[in-house]
């Protein structure tokens, strides 16, 4: 369970940490919390030759409010976003979700930065990410962009993110005062990856929904933001018709894999179930 | 590759010794620093049985890199009794609640519920087992666990330990 050798580098910067893996190329990888990583690297799937880790990196942490908007550092820690008031007060769905990633020892080391960045279809903050239309500072050799989450996840462990490029931060709109929010994940115990889940933020006016996005995690390839499904609501009271019509939207949507946590029509028709769920479990929540 | 000197501060000492980059923590301080208490359980940082303290957090030390603790200061079940010698309150905790029941998994459970302890002096049942959720019991079950632990939060809050009716 150790390792296949690889030489280690801490830069002290964003600009070193882009030099060194651009001078290093492909065999070069960025460690942020290693806990996805270094699991990978001890049951040798993954095989990087440098690892330039990030912990040196100040100024890659840190929570604050830039206008109407969150600006996460991308080092900052899951046990950093449960710790935040900010966080609880603006974007309670991080802290739900947060608290559902793992266990404690987990989150005191993971980041946000690496769950987002990972492309593991089974990691739960990227369905937030679309579901909150999130955007992603990348940096790289030739300068910094912004890239919207949900435009960033291709395929499977593939992202929007280029040769040279890290994520530095991420920035959320802060969602309308009063909003409901709920995510549903359903595993095989404490600490698991979902076998199926969904994240929906919503507001309601007059008994009635009024906005809607629901995200999924763990049905696809990538996170998918399910459009059709959350419009299958907007108008409607959230009565067993219009719940039942938003799963089927979602679910027509969801492509699985056959995996230890169950057969894909399995997985797909709890997915529905935790679309009906997150959105009832919102609207409750909705003031 | 190249080994690079590393010193940390395990339990109140310096510990120096060297490292290749992949050298895993867990491996740094049971082969380097001949602390064998914290114990390798899983190859897929799930079980729990390596947990240490490393500056106020519970880590699983099989998931960091030995070269990342350069400069930290690390507590392992080694560094757990009193100052005199004596049993501290979670040890005592699991040999009188006989949450003590393999034992292989025990450095883990008590490195995290002295960190839990910390940030919650008095968790309920739930919290604690939320707490713990990260150390895996494949023996028989979390019971007796759950009572050391609360035995142990008596103790430091010093009320008297009352177990819970069944
Ligand atoms: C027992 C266990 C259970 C888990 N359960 C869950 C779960 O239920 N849900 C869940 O979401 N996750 C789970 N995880 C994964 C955990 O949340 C990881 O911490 C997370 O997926 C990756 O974050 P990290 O900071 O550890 O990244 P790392 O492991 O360090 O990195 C992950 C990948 O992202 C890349 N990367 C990291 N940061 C950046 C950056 N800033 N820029 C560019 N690339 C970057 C790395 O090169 C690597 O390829 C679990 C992990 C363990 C060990
Ligand atoms: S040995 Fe570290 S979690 Fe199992
Ligand atoms: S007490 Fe060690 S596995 Fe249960």
């Amino acid at each position: 369970m150790i390792p296949g050798p690889f030489d280690y580098h801490r830069p002290a910067s964003v600009s070193d940490a882009i030099k060194l893996l651009t001078d290093l190329g492909d065999d070069a990888r960025p460690l942020a919390g290693g806990h996805s990583l270094l699991p990978m690297m001890k049951l040798r799937l993954a095989t990087p030759a440098h690892l330039i880790d990030l912990h040196g990196i100040a100024g890659l942490k840190g929570i604050r409010r830039d206008g109407d908007r969150i600006v996460i550092g991308a080092m900052t820690t899951q046990a950093e976003l449960l710790a935040s008031t900010e966080i609880g007060a603006n974007l309670p769905i991080l802290h739900e979700t947060a608290l559902l990633i793992a266990d404690p020892q987990v989150r005191y080391r993971g980041t946000l930065g690496g769950n987002v960045a990972n492309g593991d279809p089974g990691n739960d903050m990227p369905a937030l990410m679309l579901a909150l239309d999130a955007s992603y500072r990348l940096e790289g050799p030739n300068g910094a962009r912004e890239v919207a989450a949900r435009e960033f996840y291709q395929g499977a462990y593939f992202t929007a993110l280029e040769p040279g490029e890290i994520l530095t931060g991420m920035s959320i709109p802060v969602p309308p005062v009063g909003h409901g929010y709920a995510y549903e994940k359903l595993k095989r115990k404490v600490g698991d990856y979902a076998t199926a889940a969904a994240a929906v933020v919503l507001t309601m006016a007059g008994g009635k929904v009024a906005s809607c996005v629901i995200a999924l995690t763990n049905l696809h390839e990538t996170p998918l933001l399910a459009t059709d499904a959350a419009n299958a609501v907007i108008g409607t009271a959230l009565d067993d018709a219009a719940l039942k019509a938003a799963a089927n939207a979602a679910r027509a949507i969801m492509q699985p894999a056959s995996d230890a946590r169950g057969p894909a029509e399995y997985r797909i028709h709890v997915g529905g179930i935790m679309v009906m769920r997150a959105l009832q479990r919102a609207a409750s929540r909705s003031k | 590759m190249p080994k690079t000197h590393i010193t940390m501060k395990v339990n109140g000492s310096e510990v120096e010794g060297l490292a290749e980059p992949r050298t895993l923590l867990v491996h740094f301080l049971r082969e380097q620093a001949q602390l064998t208490g914290t114990h390798i359980g899983c190859e897929t940082s799930h079980c729990g049985a390596c947990t240490i303290d490393i500056d106020g957090m519970s880590v699983k030390s099989c998931t960091m890199l030995a070269v990342q603790a350069n400069g930290c200061e690390i507590t392992t079940i080694e560094g757990m009794a009193n100052a005199d010698g004596t049993l501290s309150p979670l040890q005592e905790g699991f040999r009188m609640m006989h949450g003590l029941q393999c034992g292989f998994c025990t450095p883990g459970m008590i490195l995290r519920a002295h960190r839990l302890l910390r940030e919650n002096p008095s968790p309920t049942e739930a919290e604690i087992r939320a707490g713990i959720s990260g150390n895996i019991c494949r023996c028989t079950g979390y019971q007796n666990i759950v009572k050391a632990i609360q035995y142990a939060a008596a103790k430091i809050n010093g009320v008297e330990f009352q177990e819970a009716a069944e």
